[in-house]
Parts: C-alpha cells; sequence; structure tokens
C-alpha cells in the first residue's frame, strides 16, 4: 500500500506523459502491436500447424500424387505452388482478425480495454489487420521450404521477379486481413459456422489458386465470376512473381499491373467497410 | 453541498457534468436516458441507482465514450465527451459489469499491457504492477492466465486494471454484484480508499445497502430520468411521514372492491401520509392464494397506526398475515420512487 500512496492517485494527470496526441496514439498503437506478438509468439507452434495443415496436404496430393498417378500434367506443381501461397496467406491472415473479433464483438468484450486508450478508435481496427497481414505474410513464406520439401523435383520457382514476389507475399496478407475485419465485424458469434461457409467456401474455390485464370477462357461465365474474388489477383499476382517461363515465353497471367491496381483497390475498400461496420458495433 | 453543485455554473470545476443528456437508440420507441443532468465534484463517490433498464448503463457508456448522446452534452474534467473521445479516455477508467479481461494474457500482463496503452514507461507500469497485485492479494498468481480465476479476483483484477494509469476518474458498473460477502466487504474497502486518495468514483448498484455505505450523493433513475438526487440522509427524509408499516393480508376474494373500500378506510386515518396496496399474487408472495394483499402505509409513527390499520383491514373483510414496521430506508425511498413491479 505504502508503494502506491508513494505513487499517489491523486496526482493523476501527473502520468499522462507529454501532451502530443500523436505520439500517445503511436505509443497505444505499438503496445497493443506488442500484446499481439507476445500472444502469437506463446502459440507460435499451434498457429503454424493451423496455418499450415491444409496446404501441407494440398501440396502433396495436387503437387505430388496427381502428376505422379498421371492426373495432372507435370507442371501443374508449379502452376499451384502460387495458388497456394496465396491462399495461405490469406485464410492465415483472415484467421488472425475475424475468429478474435467475433468472439470479441458478440460477448468476451476483451478488445474493450484497447477501445478505451487514447488513440482513435480505428487505429485499434488498423491494427488487428497490419498484425493479421504480419501473420498472413509468414504463413506465405513457410510455404517455400514445405514446398521444396514436397515437391522434389517439381518445386520450381524463377528467381528474378524477387521484389515483386515480397510486394504480392505482402498485399496478399492485406487483403486477406481486411476481408477478415469486414467478416469479423459483420458475423453474429451464433451464426459463425453458417457463415464460414457461405463465405469461405466460395472464397475458397473462386480464387484461381488451382487453376490459373487464362486457362478458363472456355468456361467465360465462371473466368468473370473469379474477377469479383480478391484471391482471384493474388493468386495470379503470385503466379506472375514464381512460375517458371515456358519453353522461354513467360506464363500467361492477368496483367501484372492491373493485379496491383485492384488488389490494391480491394485492401482499401474492404478495410474502409470493414472500419464502418468495426465503429458501428463498438460506438453506439 | 448538492445544491451548489447542480446549479450549472461550476462545469469547470466538476470532475463529471451532465446537461441534458438525451439518448435515442434507432428503433427504439423511448429514450432511453431522457434529459438527464448532474454534476460529481472531484473526489466525489457519487451513486446512480436505478432498476434494470432505467438508463444506468447507458448513461456510463456515454461518459465512457461508448455511447454517442442524441442530444445534449457531458464532460469529463471538464473535456466533452463527444467532441474529444481521447481526451476523456485519459481521465478515466472502468469496471464493468461483467469481466472483459484480455483472457489471452497472463494476469501480470494484463496490468502491464493496459498501462502500456496509455503510454505508462516500463519501469513505472512494472512497479505499479506488482504494486497493485500485492495491495489485492493477487500477487501470489500472477503468472496464471485469468480462466482459472473467480469471479471476486477477476473483479478486483479489473480495478487493479484501472488503477493501472492512475485516471481522474473511476467508473464502477455494479461492482459487487454477484459476490461473496467476503470480496464484497474487501471491495468496499478498496474502493473508499481510492476515493480517500483523491479519485472521484461514479458506481451505479441496485444494492441500496451498499449506496448507503459508499455514496456521498445518490441519483436514482427511473425511465431515463433522474427521479432524485441528492445524499442518502436526505434521501431517507423523503419517504413521506418518515416510516413504514406493511401488511400482508388476504381477502376473500380476488376482486377489487375489498382493495378499494380498504385503501380509502386507510387513507382516512389520522397520521397517514400514503396508502400503497398492489396484488400480493405476483412478486416473492405468489403462493398466497388469490386474495393475497400488500399493504403500505407510510406515515410520521407508523407504529401508532398498527391497532386502526389492522382494524380496517379486519373490517373490510380481510385477515392480517403478519405485519410490520419499517425503519426508513433507502430501499424503502427506492421502491417509494420507482415502485413495486417487475421490470
Amino acid at each position: 500500500m505504502s508503494d502506491l500512496t508513494s505513487t499517489g492517485l491523486a496526482g493523476a494527470a501527473r502520468l499522462h506523459r507529454g501532451d502530443n496526441r500523436t505520439i500517445t496514439a503511436l505509443q497505444a498503437f505499438f503496445a497493443m502491436f506488442r500484446r499481439d506478438l507476445t500472444v502469437t509468439r506463446r502459440e507460435f507452434v499451434q498457429f503454424l500447424l493451423q496455418a499450415l495443415m491444409q496446404p501441407l496436404f494440398f501440396l502433396f496430393i495436387f503437387g505430388k500424387v496427381l502428376p505422379g498417378i498421371g492426373l495432372a500434367a507435370g507442371n501443374f506443381a508449379a502452376l499451384m505452388l502460387p495458388g497456394i501461397v496465396a491462399l495461405t496467406g490469406m485464410i492465415a491472415a483472415m484467421q488472425g482478425v475475424t475468429l478474435p473479433l467475433v468472439l470479441d464483438l458478440g460477448f468476451a468484450r476483451e478488445i474493450d480495454d484497447r477501445l478505451l486508450s487514447p488513440l482513435p478508435v480505428w487505429w485499434v481496427a488498423l491494427e488487428k489487420v497490419i498484425f493479421g497481414a504480419m501473420r498472413g505474410a509468414i504463413a506465405s513464406s513457410v510455404i517455400f521450404p514445405l514446398g521444396w520439401l514436397i515437391l522434389g523435383n517439381g518445386f520450381a520457382v524463377r528467381g528474378d521477379r524477387i521484389p515483386y514476389l515480397i510486394g504480392m507475399v505482402l498485399l496478399t496478407g492485406l487483403v486477406g486481413s481486411a476481408i477478415g475485419l469486414l467478416m469479423g465485424t459483420i458475423i453474429k458469434p451464433d451464426q459463425i459456422s453458417l457463415m464460414f461457409t457461405l463465405l469461405f467456401t466460395p472464397l475458397l474455390f473462386t480464387g484461381c489458386t488451382y487453376y490459373p485464370w487464362g486457362a478458363l477462357r472456355n468456361i467465360r461465365w465462371f473466368q468473370i465470376l473469379t474477377l469479383f474474388n480478391p484471391l482471384t489477383y493474388a493468386s495470379e499476382g503470385l503466379r506472375y512473381s514464381m512460375a517458371p517461363p515456358v519453353q522461354g515465353h513467360d506464363f500467361p497471367t492477368i496483367s501484372i499491373a492491373w493485379t496491383l491496381i485492384l488488389l490494391s483497390v480491394s485492401i482499401v475498400a474492404m478495410f474502409a467497410l470493414g472500419t464502418r461496420t468495426f465503429l458501428r458495433r463498438v460506438i453506439t | 453541498m448538492p445544491d451548489e453543485l447542480s446549479n450549472g455554473n461550476s462545469l469547470e470545476h466538476s470532475a463529471i457534468a451532465v446537461r441534458g443528456l438525451v439518448k435515442r437508440y434507432s428503433k427504439a420507441k423511448v429514450n432511453a436516458v431522457d434529459g438527464v443532468s448532474f454534476d460529481v465534484a472531484p473526489g466525489e463517490i457519487f451513486g446512480l441507482l436505478g432498476p434494470n433498464g432505467a438508463g444506468k448503463t447507458t448513461t456510463i457508456g456515454v461518459l465512457t465514450t461508448a455511447i454517442v448522446p442524441t442530444e445534449g452534452s457531458a464532460s469529463i474534467m471538464a473535456v466533452d465527451v463527444a467532441r474529444d473521445p481521447i481526451g476523456v479516455k485519459r481521465h478515466i477508467a472502468v469496471v464493468p459489469q461483467q469481466s472483459n479481461l484480455d483472457r489471452s494474457l497472463k494476469v501480470r500482463e494484463i496490468l502491464t499491457f493496459h498501462a502500456a496503452y496509455h503510454g505508462v514507461s516500463r519501469k513505472t507500469r512494472e512497479a505499479l504492477a506488482d504494486g497493485l497485485l500485492a495491495e489485492l492479494g493477487l500477487g501470489e498468481r500472477k503468472n496464471e492466465k485469468v480462466n482459472r480465476y473467480s469471479g471476486g479476483m477477476a473483479q478486483r483484477l479489473m480495478i487493479a486494471r484501472a488503477l493501472m494509469h492512475e485516471p481522474s476518474v473511476l467508473f464502477l458498473d455494479e461492482p459487487t454484484n454477484n459476490l461473496d460477502p467476503q470480496s464484497r466487504l474487501f471491495l468496499w474497502e478498496r474502493i473508499r480508499e481510492m476515493n480517500a486518495r483523491g479519485l472521484t468514483i461514479l458506481l451505479t448498484t441496485h444494492d441500496m445497502d451498499e449506496a448507503d455505505r459508499l455514496c456521498g450523493r445518490i441519483a436514482v433513475m427511473d425511465h431515463g430520468k433522474i427521479l432524485v438526487n441528492d445524499t442518502p440522509a436526505e434521501l431517507k427524509k423523503r419517504i413521506p411521514g418518515g416510516t413504514v408499516l406493511e401488511i400482508h393480508a388476504v381477502a376473500p376474494s380476488a376482486d377489487g372492491g375489498v382493495r378499494e373500500t380498504l385503501h380509502a378506510a386507510l387513507e382516512a386515518l389520522p397520521g397517514t401520509a400514503k396508502v400503497e396496496i398492489t396484488n400480493g399474487n405476483s412478486g416473492p408472495d405468489a403462493s398466497a392464494g388469490p386474495g393475497a394483499l400488500n399493504i403500505r402505509v407510510y406515515g410520521v409513527a407508523a407504529n401508532a397506526l398498527i391497532g386502526p390499520a389492522a382494524q380496517a383491514v379486519f373490517s373490510s373483510g380481510a385477515q392480517v398475515r403478519d405485519l410490520s414496521v419499517k425503519q426508513p430506508s433507502l430501499e424503502e425511498v427506492f421502491i417509494f420512487l420507482t415502485g413495486r413491479h417487475l421490470r
């Protein structure tokens, strides 16, 4: 008790260092980021298992088994690998944001402590999105050694577009966590399994992960449909950055300029919508 | 003193100032908070009382920037809650009704991260956390997660967390709800202590005893409005006459005729200030049968009314089952002001 009396509650505001609000807000933002780091570090093995179990089997079945029994062409693995990198990053980013947010806004309200911190409320959403993107980028990166191990000779990544590759991995994480924010703020806890099926499954299969976009030209309506899924741009952008040239020609993908523009537009749009619903949920 | 505070000129001297506050939720038919004004002086413990749904939690929500007022204004330490919510957050701390502790963190981290969100330096926050954990009897279990904490421990931890950034105003929303008597006493002790160190406290409760023990001033709310705002002692004087005679009786039938006759007869007795008769079938006496009546006779000296009132009951054809005289308590004031019906 004596400790406390000497620190004194009466002198309140004394602890409030300086009056620069931007600095105060940044301090709060980074403290929240540190909090997420602490929690993720503690559950790192769980996080990796959760993020990598599915791609592990995808790589094995689609990259090794199907070509091995003659049901897929030999370069299928090289075309699918970028899709797996995109999907893994996107899902890991989404999972890091959506599920905790649904529970928090639904009943746990653990987020209240952060909402009461001296920073603009939408920064709390921003922190979640940036941290989620980082989780996504980590999960994406782990696919490379994993693919190398599983695919063996089938593992092929071109080495001359590394800057694009890094940029695409980051953008994929961001679009995943921005979608995660939107989903996390619109899904109610009692709808969680239904909404996952309704939103997740179509997202997964219309995102050009297991097939290149160009190959869909014979199923035109589906080709157009896939353009509404941000995952398509993530997959195609990564395919552009990773797929080795075929007989001296670049593998055909959606143009990288369009990919980058539309992916960025998706990120901004999803984040704006997600922040709007987030604010509606936390301030009435 | 209360009157000085509520005259509206003391805004910059108040820890909390609320003026004509209205909150109407979209789709709602009535205002959740309907024109509320009050002031809390620095260093005061102020109680907000009222039945469930009276508007207490909404009022706290506005003061803690989670709810945007529809009309009127509110300020904390002269900072307007709607115009500068971030400024307000630097001054306040909130202990909610239900635990919202961060279950992914260890107990001590809950405190240190909270302080970090508020920009408290590492050295200060670690010292503060250890001090508070020891003070609140949580020092031995500071490296656990909160999953295994009891309700009382979670409550204490939330109080510790609230104090980590040294707020000027503390909001306690039904702090001792669901606590065992030991935890309750412990918490009351802590609340008084925090207040003695200069912290302004606004607490909501429907425990009259708690309000009576802790609060310097109490506002009773119902249907979004403040009915009275005064010291506990002054509030008790509001019971007409000051004492209450409570009679449980059974009428031969459930028809309203007996009730009306009885009401008139009791009101006519000399020394009666107010008579209230409710049907005993609802509420706690549901087993009493169809003709059960709860009668409350308010008067200056309710004990002098025992004989004549019993006689009046008897003459109306009903039978007295039990009878008691109550000294004024806040509970009586509360029931007198807000009525007996269930919410």
